[in-house]
């Protein structure tokens, strides 16, 4: 990364927590008195050298004493100062970046499932965890070691120029090329660090398929195999790591060198100086303390590189998050409610493409009436998911408008959309809660008895019974402590208690377990009464069940009829569909 | 580790890094040396700067002139310490930089080899997310205080040749050296002790927020579904505060100790100059000495706060050292016999009266006997948790049975050597597994004897050969991570056409067509019928029962019966009632 984008991306980083700016002065002021504590003491050193030991009637206790007394008030003040500035700094960032990872989070919900889906679900967990603890362990350890070290850069200097302006120079022009090495390592050191946090990703990678494929790595006794992929990542991390040690030295010991000149070009000309008699013993001694000061700056700076670099490449996955607009807006208070009672649908001339992708659906002009149930079929692929996803506003078609009772989606406030269309995916996601809490996530005000009773309602009561410990039954991680068909069974109970009006049903396409499948049937029958249901169907029984089946082929809508009028097409899609569903029965 | 003592973790930090020592002893002692050497020039570095400005500079100003010879020694004394410098920060940091990086690599290596060892029931009881951490942090911070290991080293040597200097220098000034080295040490050792509690609590609230992340970014489409994004967000930001309030608690504390730790040194500096200024009058010491141990103590701070950099990252590095000893102790090997399986051409599988119960939980399998004869297709067909994913892993020996034998073609599956078994059967799971890999590597696994034939016959095989005849580079396309360029369709016909080309004897499905359109499961298992090898099929599709040979039925964990399908439907209502439930979900 260029120094241009890296400024860059600080700059953002810094504009998206405005927070880190709250007291800054008074945070830099606390840095500048606890500096002045560094400083203090060579300047003591000085005055007790000058004044008491080489003073005018001899060494004298009582002058040095003075001088010290003085000096441990500034330390105290200082590393007061010290204290305060430390718990700003801890108090400030802190809060600046939990804002900054509760907004990422809340953005990362809001964008449209297709930015949701393109991106890994380890890396957005990143967003807010890992990349923000870079930035924070840099502010708070490299940021101010830096802040502190320039501060001292600044102050030792103008000390050193108000003791001898000659030395200075000594000093700088000393400093100089290790400065100018040190800066031309830091191009190295950058892509030297770049290479290990890669390789450290790729070997993450490679011990994630020994733990997940486990199984398939055992079955196929290519344990070997695996071994080696692992070895060699891991030694290519190593080989990294240890050139990005090398190179740090090497750049650090420059910073060595510089001070090694310093002192001795110090000692040199101050003893000149001083036979000139433009020169005290006790600034030249003051001075070779400064020096130590002047040297820890330069090379901190070195050391706190690849944490600066750690922390802007951590800026920059979350601000490439955060720059992702919410295609799919809520139009919120300018938007409007749906009108009340059952909801029809009309979609008007609707196109779909992904982003760069083919066209998925194309010209999808269709009404649907209020009340009835519509069965969507066409193979993988066909474009049925799409619809389903268009109809929710998970995403926007990208020609054309869905209109529900008339209102264009686009203009409808979320609030009233979800409550009022509501979607059962696929999956059936389950929170790692009980089963009660789990459908409390549509309606939050439930009772235990309402909840019983909706359980009820939809024949299920026994299945609830049979759980260990009825609604309070941990459901596991993703709900992996029942069978996929359970969770899909509580899935669908938790789209009854909202009470949609539009009901989009995603059927699961692996099988379930046959008990549960007569249970699934049974209650789906009773959720989808007297309400618009749309169903993304996989199964023929849903498609004979709709009052309607809507076949969508290559992203088209091809047919449209009652089941028994479609199969009467002969040759036509839906009949080669039904041909394929009833060999499998067989 | 939070119910331990500090003195406790601190004791077990220091075994870990006995353990780290004696494992790289050579970089130990290189980097400790250096450091050593390194502590040493500090002392010394700070006598040649008080004797040039008592001996040299001094003078030199008093009497007006000074003698190049004087300052040609001064120049060589300060640039040979330097170079010294240089020299030993090069041996402490690249041997102790090395040194981390071997223990890490080599630790990293030692848990992954167990991963691939342990067996499956090993790795169903550990969450995924742990035992990456294992491999990745744990190793990282088992072994974070190798870094500053050898400093802190050499820091004690400095710290031991500075009192001795002091004390050779005078006994007075020695005296600031014994108030403040302990004052030092006490210092660090009770802010450890503080922060490690706090630290600890910081990591696990790091952790919570991660999981509500996680599960939330997880559900994303419940949530928008359901409209929950602010409550989502208002159940993050709970956690989001109790780490930030955590992390500012780590800070307040921090914010004592590095400006105390900071200043201690040169209120040694300052007492040296009192006290300096008052055994100068006595003429006791020289000026050259007061400003030698005046200078001394202001170079020391930084070094010694290496010790509290070690002490600081014990409580992190026991804990991640607990975590990996964990994996790496870990029992359970299944243990592999010597024997090949004789013979060729599809084997036949037996089952003979085999109990089985995971860890501690209910019996899975009671009294199972049956047997897929050579060649065969048999179907096991049963309600969720009748035990059929287990006959599955127990019919490859990815687990073994508590009583009772599986032997394929008479041979107890125990006798067979680990190659030989994996070369004689082949699983294709429920859940597709693809490696970040090629086509071609995917389905090969680099097995000797399949070649790119081979493989385009098992894609034929497994209705495969279409769509990777339609990828841009064919069998060199890669897949990507966990083959995130495909389809599950895509997947599961890829998983199963790397069964096939194996050519195994005997092949078992667990349910592995799930995801593949009727019509081409259909087809698949027509073709498999027909490849010459032995087919055991967990299966829930009635056109997929209807083509084995024989069905076996089971009812939690037990064999009911065992016979065609049309047997079973003849004389067991429970199977009866099972199918046709299924076939009325299906059709």
């Amino acid at each position: 990364m260029s120094d241009v984008a890296t400024m860059g991306t600080i700059r953002r980083g810094l504009a998206l927590s405005p927070e880190l700016r709250t007291g800054l002065a008074g945070t830099i002021g606390l840095a500048v008195l606890q500096m002045a504590g560094r400083v203090a003491v060579p300047v003591a050193v000085q005055q007790c050298i000058d004044h008491g030991i080489n003073g005018p009637s001899g060494p004298d206790t009582g002058v040095v004493l003075g001088y010290v007394a003085v000096t441990l008030l500034v330390l105290a003040v200082s590393t007061f100062c010290g204290f305060l500035m430390t718990r700003r700094l801890f108090t400030v960032s802190e809060t600046a970046l939990g804002g900054l990872r509760s907004r990422t989070f809340r953005h990362i919900h809001d964008l449209s499932m297709l930015h949701q889906q393109s991106e890994r679900r380890g890396s957005m967990v990143s967003r807010v965890t890992g990349d923000v603890d870079q930035i924070s362990v840099f502010l708070q350890t490299g940021g101010v070691q830096l802040m502190l070290a320039t501060g001292q850069l600044i102050v030792s200097s103008v000390v050193m120029f108000v003791y001898s302006w000659q030395l200075t120079v000594v000093v700088l022009l000393a400093f100089g090329p290790a400065v100018a090495v040190i800066r031309l390592f830091q191009r190295r050191l950058a892509s030297v660090y770049r290479t290990v946090r890669e390789r450290s990703g790729v070997l993450l990678g490679v011990v994630a398929e020994s733990v997940v494929g486990a199984t398939v790595i055992r079955a196929f006794g290519v344990a070997g195999r695996t071994e080696k992929r692992i070895d060699v990542a891991v030694d290519d991390l190593r080989a990294a790591q240890q050139r990005a040690m090398r190179v740090s030295v090497t750049s650090f010991s420059s910073g060595e060198i510089g001070a090694g000149l310093a002192l001795s070009g110090v000692v040199v000309v101050g003893t000149l100086l001083g036979v000139g008699g433009d020169m005290t013993v006790g600034r030249l001694t003051a001075f070779l303390f400064l020096v130590t000061l002047f040297i820890q700056p330069v090379q901190i700076a070195t050391e706190q590189l690849n944490e600066a670099q750690n922390a802007v490449a951590g800026w920059r996955r979350i601000l490439d998050v955060l720059d992702v607009d919410p295609d799919v807006a809520d139009p919120d208070d300018e938007g409007v409610e749906l009108p009340a009672g059952p909801l029809s649908v009309r979609f008007r001339d609707v196109s779909f493409r992904y982003p760069g992708g083919p066209v998925v659906l194309s010209g999808v002009d269709l009404e649907l009436t209020a009340r009835r149930t519509y069965a969507v079929v066409g193979e993988t692929g066909s474009g049925k998911t799409t619809f389903a996803k268009l109809l929710t506003r998970l995403m926007d078609p990208a020609e054309g408008a869905v209109l529900l009772s008339g209102v264009p989606l686009t203009e409808v406030r979320f609030s009233s959309l979800r409550s009022r269309v509501v979607m059962v995916p696929q999956d059936g996601f389950l929170f790692d809660a009980t089963v009660a809490e789990n459908i409390r996530f549509a309606v939050p005000e439930l009772t235990d008895g309402q909840l019983r009773d909706a359980f009820t309602e939809l024949g299920l009561r026994d299945w609830l019974a049979g759980l260990p410990a009825g609604l309070d039954t941990p459901v596991g991680e993703r709900g992996e402590a029942l069978s996929v068909g359970e969770r899909q069974l509580v899935a669908l109970v938790r789209a009854y208690v909202a009470d949609p009006d539009l009901l989009v049903l995603d059927e699961a396409t692996s099988a379930v377990d046959p008990a549960t499948e007569v249970r699934l049937q049974h209650a789906l029958d009773l959720v989808t009464r007297g309400r618009t249901t749309v169903a993304i169907a996989h199964r023929l029984s849903t498609a004979q069940a709709a009052d309607e089946v809507i076949v969508v082929d290559a992203g088209r809508v091809v047919q449209r009829g009652p089941h028994s009028a479609l199969l009467a097409e002969e040759g036509s899609i839906y009949a080669k569909l039904y041909a394929s569903w009833l060999e499998q029965t067989r | 580790m939070s119910s331990g003592t500090g003195n406790d973790v601190l004791l077990r930090g220091l075994r870990v890094l006995g353990r780290a020592i004696r494992a790289e002893p050579r970089l130990f002692i290189v980097s400790s040396l250096g450091s050593s050497l390194f502590g040493l020039l500090i002392v010394a570095n700070s006598y040649v700067v008080g004797f040039l400005i008592g001996h040299v500079v001094t003078p030199a100003f008093a009497a007006h002139r000074v003698s190049s010879a004087g300052l040609a020694v001064a120049v060589a004394a300060l640039l040979g310490i330097s170079g010294l410098r240089v020299a030993s920060i090069f041996a402490r940091r690249l041997g102790a930089g090395f040194m981390q990086f071997r223990l890490q690599a080599r630790y990293r290596r030692a848990v992954t080899r167990r991963y691939l060892s342990l067996p499956p029931e090993w790795h169903q009881r550990h969450a995924t997310g742990t035992l990456l951490s294992n491999a990745s942090s744990d190793v990282e911070a088992a072994f974070a205080p190798i870094a500053p290991l050898p400093f802190a080293v050499g820091t004690i040597v400095m710290l031991a040749g500075a009192m001795i200097a002091l004390f050779v220098t005078d006994w007075v000034l020695a005296m600031v050296g014994v108030a403040l080295f302990p004052a030092l040490f006490a210092l660090n050792y009770f802010y450890s002790r503080r922060m490690s509690p706090r630290q600890i609590h910081a990591q696990r609230m790091r952790a919570k927020v991660a999981a509500v992340a996680h599960e939330s970014f997880d559900g994303a489409l419940v949530v928008k579904t359901m409209g929950r994004e602010a409550d989502e967000s208002r159940r993050f930001a709970v956690f989001v505060t109790e780490l930030r309030d955590g992390l500012v608690a780590v800070g307040r504390l921090r914010g004592v100790f590095d400006p105390l730790m900071e200043s201690l040194p040169s209120v040694g500096t300052l007492a040296v100059l009192v006290l300096g200024t008052w055994r100068l009058q006595n003429g006791a010491i020289t000026v050259a000495e007061v400003i030698s141990v005046a200078f001394l103590f202001t170079v020391l701070a930084f070094p010694v706060r290496a010790i509290g950099w070690v002490i600081g990252e014990l409580p992190r590095s026991v804990a991640g050292w607990d975590r990996v000893q964990a994996v790496l102790s870990a029992e359970g090997d299944l243990r592999y016999g010597e024997g090949d399986l004789p013979g060729d051409g599809p084997a036949e599988l037996r089952f003979d009266r085999v109990d089985y119960r995971y860890a501690d939980g209910p019996p899975v399998l009671a009294e199972v006997s049956f047997t897929v004869p050579a060649g065969k297709t048999v179907a096991l067909v049963g309600a969720t948790g009748s035990g059929k994913s287990t006959i599955a892993a127990l019919a490859l020996r990815l687990v073994d049975p508590d009583s009772g034998s599986v032997s394929l073609d008479r041979v107890k599956l125990p006798d067979l050597s680990s190659a030989a078994l994996a070369r004689a059967t082949a699983l294709v799971p429920q859940i597709p597994f693809v490696f970040d890999d090629t086509v071609r590597g995917n389905v090969a696994l680099d097995r000797p004897g399949v070649g790119d034939d081979q493989v385009w016959a098992a894609l034929r095989l497994a209705q495969a050969d279409r769509f990777t005849g339609g990828l841009p580079q064919k069998l060199d396309t890669a897949v990507g991570e966990r083959g995130a360029s495909l389809s599950g369709g895509q997947r599961q016909r890829l998983t199963l056409a790397r069964a096939l080309a194996g050519r195994p004897r005997l092949l078992v499905l667990d349910d592995a067509t799930s995801a593949v359109d009727p019509r081409v499961e259909a087809a698949i298992l027509g073709a498999l019928r027909r490849a010459g090898t032995s087919l055991l099929v967990v299966a829930y599709r009635r056109a997929s029962i209807a083509l084995a040979d024989e069905v076996v039925y089971l009812h939690q964990g037990r064999v009911v019966a065992t016979g065609t399908h049309q047997e079973l439907m003849d004389t067991q209502e429970g199977y009866r009632a099972l199918v046709t439930a299924y076939e009325k979900g299906e059709a």
